[in-house]
């Protein structure tokens, strides 16, 4: 039998306002542990939430970003659970009125086809602390920083086909969320995170499977690797006989592959109503508008006019704009050295290169935009040619200076000057004088020969055009 | 000595004809000579009382004048108190010192008041009789084998015994006002949003509210100045100007509209005697100057159902953070986490809070929750909606705070028959309404009180009316004879 | 309505609440009557009204994304139960 899967994900991307959405403590990563809780974080009695501006602003903007609706009038409500991480035993979530409506975002496919995926939702909520198991005899500790970080979770609709489709789906969403600046998505530290309902059925059918909801899936590659290996699941238990049941799945990378989790195995009853604590949220037109005027240029639109303005390739416009980090490099780039086309193949090539030898994300590059431009306005004034200014790269990588101070150091400018030219020509000339009778004699392949030497004794630094125009007419002459 | 009412304990500390030091003696005095017969403290913090004392009395001598420099009060247990035990009355809560103040804490201490303790009250102020204290009952000071009343009975019986000049309150379904009627003294609780809920550890969210309790409305509206105000740490604190609320208390009662709601006086269940009582206090205010009409609150025999639906709901959550985790009780070596939680709380809860987070649970439980939780909501709307209607036509509405006199203790076993003792109570916590208790009569040795109920933000009014009936009348100047 | 008290148990354990044989058949009477009580509310003329979550028809306020909680970690932790290296200790808990 042919089987679909059917996948929905449900992302969580933290919001990187400086305190937590309901009090004023700190959210910076890696503290000592407990040291960023404060009694609204800790639960303590009789404290409340008040909520944080700037965690309504990222919702909205990240709203406007995906097409969305923007609830006029969301509310706040509380989902009932006990968990040693979640110390008032609810957490302050959004489930009737969310803050963000329908919305959808366009993903690109193996094929280069776009596929719309629609977004159910997003809502604003808390996050929970953390359980720390190791280092503790039959205990569990518990770290209270995590709690109460501002959270957006992003559902789509189950429209995703396979796990490719789910982890460009992902990507494109974590591009977005950094496009707005509204989470750094930093998956390791768990900033941006992705929880994954896969089922699959005949294909065919238009009702559902029962689904599974997989969680901890830490990384694109985790994505893809557990949606495979719960699809495979799946089908063998359904060919085999058996049933799906519903239920939470925990993604062990290191076995590659998923297992219920016992302790959430229980039937919840989360008994959500609305948080007496909170009022209604109203966003109005005019705070919309506000977030509308603060989004910056979206990637399919960058991409769209990267193509338009600098006459890129459509792929090296989408391979640009893959951030908005390397998509501002590469215009300051471009706008440094006036050559676009040039600024391209350099930062895809050369640079990317570098970028992934040294294992250095963008913002800890050695060399920056303007060094590169420096670079390459050498290239475009004719000081030195591709071939050296590769040369002249590796130095400025390696923190010798930009590419001025390289090429004076190095003696690497190009000689251009036509009696200076001539006179190694004649030079090169007089010592291969069995070489230039082979070729006056006809054999014209020598010319590369003699293009060769003029090179080696210039240690490639004359400019090449000059170099065969000068030599062509000597020999020939 | 102890007769003096906080208004003029104010005048007398301003004129310093006393020290702060000297009258806050004189009541801890007083408090561990009487209070055993009643037990309205939880903690009696004498020492920090003292240097607040002296700290006020540097403050008068500079010729400061905050609103209730050097005066001596006592906090309902419900209000965390750094670096002091805030017990809610539960076993759960006994090893809490709070690291933080409530809001109103702060206020009063800013004001200059002087604490002398923490009062008793019912577990978690879930009760009406304060006899759900993990600390024991609180006895009534006209008659010691009655309730005083709850679940802010500490306060109210610490006040009727003036052990104490003032004191604070809460109420989400009468827990000042009920008390207050059934020790003789003045409560009041104020339009939900007034007093910040910070630190004041939530029983039902969007019912809770904190006031003053004291011998007159003048020593109310003074408390009430200290206490209210916008609090940016509670979402739910309004956002006004700054209000004087002892401004209208010299305003003359003519051309007032009182509203007699006739659904609070035809029910069965009114003891005829009460009844009496509150019409002599109508024809008192008539003397006044006041017009007296029916009104029809036609909903309000739904407020004690609605009310035990929405309330429970909102407690079943708020008391999940006592987990035994981070704060208060813990059981003895939980062998696994399940043990650990329904333990501590199994162990740490008594019975009324338990059967309410248990109801409340319910009533949000799948399946129930449009049956029950939705439908007590929109029973909540048309009962508010009475109330809208009414004050359309009247400025004050006027009731028995309570059916019948205060019972005996252990009276009440079944919870129902507890409940509607907050039957007149109950409604104005559902629409956020202010409203105040006031001693109007006696039966029997007993005290009875006579409910007002003000439309939103009408405190000051509410507590002008009251202190007309005061000039009129001396019942908020009996004291128990035993506590004279 | 009436509560049994494999009912209250089941609710008793949603509320984590400990409760022996007795204690249950004391709360299925108390509930029960509760329940019967609340059963009023069948016949209110609620077609058509929006529920009422809140006293006041306000909106939520919001507060500046600014850090305004110093870090007082020892003073939280003195009244804690049982901590260690600045962790809330629980029992094991297994995912």
């Amino acid at each position: 039998m042919e089987w679909e899967t059917v996948i929905g994900l449900e992302i969580h991307a933290q919001l990187n306002t400086v305190s937590k959405i309901f009090s004023g403590a700190p959210t910076a990563y890696g503290a000592e542990p407990n040291r960023q809780a404060c009694p609204v974080d800790l639960g303590m009695p009789g404290v409340l939430p008040v909520l944080n501006q700037g965690a309504v602003e990222r919702a909205v903007m990240l709203g406007l970003a995906i097409n969305a609706e923007i609830t006029p009038r969301s509310v706040f409500a509380r989902k009932n659970y006990f968990y040693p991480d979640l110390p008032k035993g609810y957490q302050i979530s959004q489930f009737e009125l969310p803050i963000v409506g329908l919305g959808h975002l366009d993903i690109e496919l193996e094929d280069g086809t776009i596929k719309r995926i629609g977004v159910t939702r997003a809502h604003l909520e808390e996050d929970a602390g953390k359980s720390l198991h190791e280092g503790f005899e039959a205990m569990t500790g518990i770290d209270l920083n995590r709690a109460g970080t501002p959270l957006i979770e992003i559902v789509s609709e189950p429209e995703l086909r396979s796990a490719k489709e789910a982890v460009a789906y992902m990507k494109k969403l974590h591009s977005l969320v950094r496009y707005l600046d509204i989470c750094d998505g930093n998956m390791q530290e768990g900033s941006f995170r992705c929880d994954a309902n896969v089922s699959v059925r005949p294909k065919g059918q238009t009702e559902f499977g029962t689904r599974a909801e997989l969680k901890n899936l830490n990384s694109f590659r985790f994505v893809e690797r557990a949606i495979n290996f719960e699809v495979e699941r799946q089908i063998d238990l359904i060919e085999g006989g058996g049933t799906v049941v519903q239920e939470t799945r925990l993604y062990d990378p290191d076995r590659d592959e998923t297992r219920s989790m016992r302790s959430k195995e229980e039937a919840n009853d989360y008994r959500y109503f609305p948080d007496p604590d909170l009022l209604p949220l109203v966003v109005d037109t005019a705070f919309v508008d506000r977030m509308r005027e603060r989004l910056p240029e979206l990637p399919d639109a960058k991409r769209a006019r990267f193509v338009e303005q600098y006459g890129l390739s459509d792929y090296d416009a989408g391979v640009l704009t893959a951030s908005r980090e390397m998509g501002d490099f590469y215009e300051a780039v471009a706008a440094g050295c006036d050559a676009p086309k040039l600024a391209a193949n350099w930062v895809m090539g050369e640079f990317s290169a570098a970028m992934n030898r040294s294992e250095v994300e963008l913002a800890d590059a050695p060399v920056n935009a303007e060094g590169l431009a420096g670079l390459l306005a050498r290239i475009q004034d004719e000081t030195i040619s591709g071939k050296i200014a590769k040369e002249v790269f590796e130095a400025m990588w390696n923190g010798e200076g930009d590419a001025d101070a390289v090429i004076e150091a190095k003696g690497l400018k190009q000689i251009t000057d036509t009696g200076a030219i001539d006179a190694i020509i004649d030079e090169v000339m007089a010592s291969n004088p069995q070489q230039l009778e082979q070729y006056r004699g006809g054999k014209d392949k020598l010319f590369g020969f003699f293009v060769g030497q003029v090179m080696k004794a210039t240690q490639g630094k004359a400019n090449p055009a000059q170099v065969n125009e000068r030599l062509k007419a000597k020999l020939d002459g | 000595m102890a007769q003096e009412t906080l208004s003029g304990w104010v005048r007398k500390l301003q004129a310093r004809e006393i020290s702060s030091r000297e009258l806050t003696q004189l009541y801890l005095d007083r408090i561990e000579r009487l209070d055993p017969q009643l037990n309205s403290f939880i903690t009696v913090t004498a020492e920090q009382a003292l240097a607040q004392a002296e700290a006020a009395d540097a403050r008068l001598a500079k010729g400061e004048q905050t609103p209730l420099l050097g005066v001596p009060i006592a906090q309902k247990d419900i209000f965390c108190t750094e670096g002091v035990r805030t017990s809610c009355g539960s076993r759960m809560l006994d090893p809490f010192v709070s690291p933080y103040n409530a809001t109103v804490v702060e206020r009063m201490n800013a004001a200059g008041a002087v604490m002398l303790g923490k009062t008793n009250m019912d577990e978690f102020a879930m009760g009406s009789s304060n006899e759900t204290s993990f600390y024991g009952p609180v006895r009534n000071p006209w008659d010691t084998e009655r309730v005083p009343g709850g679940s802010s009975g500490g306060s109210a019986a610490a006040v009727g015994a003036r052990l104490v000049p003032g004191a604070t309150g809460t109420d989400t379904g009468g827990s000042i006002r009920q008390p207050a009627a059934f020790c003789g003294i003045t409560g009041l609780k104020p339009t939900y949003g007034r007093v910040s809920r910070y630190g004041m550890i939530a029983f039902a969210s969007s019912l809770d509210q904190g006031g003053p309790m004291a011998a007159t409305a003048e020593d109310c509206g003074q408390m009430l100045n200290a206490m209210a105000g916008f609090d940016e740490r509670d979402s739910t604190s309004v956002e006004r100007p700054a209000e004087d609320f002892t401004a209208a208390l010299n305003q003359d009662l003519k051309g007032l509209r009182i509203g007699l709601p006739t659904e609070f006086f035809g029910e069965a269940g009114l003891d005829e005697r009460v009844r009496g009582v509150i019409d002599a206090a109508i024809e008192v205010l008539k003397g006044r100057g006041a017009e007296v009409r029916e009104v029809g609150l036609p909903n309000s025999h739904l407020s004690v159902p609605a009310y035990y639906v929405v309330a429970p709901a909102e407690c079943s959550s708020n008391l999940a953070r006592f987990d035994g985790v981070r704060y208060g009780y813990r059981c003895e070596n939980p062998e696994d986490l399940m043990d650990l939680y329904t333990r501590s709380r199994g162990e740490g809860f008594g019975d009324e809070v338990k059967r309410r987070i248990m109801v409340g649970t319910y009533v949000l439980s799948a399946g129930y929750y449009d049956a029950y939780y939705l439908k007590a909501q929109k029973v909540r709307r048309i009962i508010a909606d009475d109330f809208r209607r009414a004050f359309a036509d009247v400025d004050v509405l006027l009731a028995p705070t309570t059916p019948e006199l205060p019972f005996a203790l252990g009276a009440k076993a079944d919870p129902v028959s507890m409940y509607l003792s907050d039957i007149y109570t109950i409604a104005a916590n559902l629409a956020g309404l202010p409203a105040m208790s006031l001693p109007a009569g006696e039966i029997d040795g007993l005290p009875v009180g006579l409910q007002l109920i003000g439309n939103y933000f009408d405190e000051a009014r509410l507590l002008g009316v009251a202190h007309q009936y005061q000039q009129e009348t001396d019942w908020h100047t009996r004291v128990p004879a035993a506590f004279a | 309505m009436s509560v049994d008290t494999s009912e209250v148990r089941r609710i008793a354990h949603l509320s984590r609440l400990a409760m022996n044989d007795d204690q249950a058949r004391d709360f299925a009477g108390g509930l029960s009557d509760i329940f019967a009580f609340v059963e009023q509310l069948d016949g209110a003329a609620i077609e058509g009204v929006e529920p009422m979550a809140h006293p006041l028809d306000a909106e939520q306020r919001l507060r500046p994304d600014a850090v305004t909680e110093p870090d007082r970690r020892e003073a939280y932790q003195a009244i804690a139960p049982a901590v260690e290296g600045g962790l809330y200790l629980v029992p094991r808990v297994i995912e």
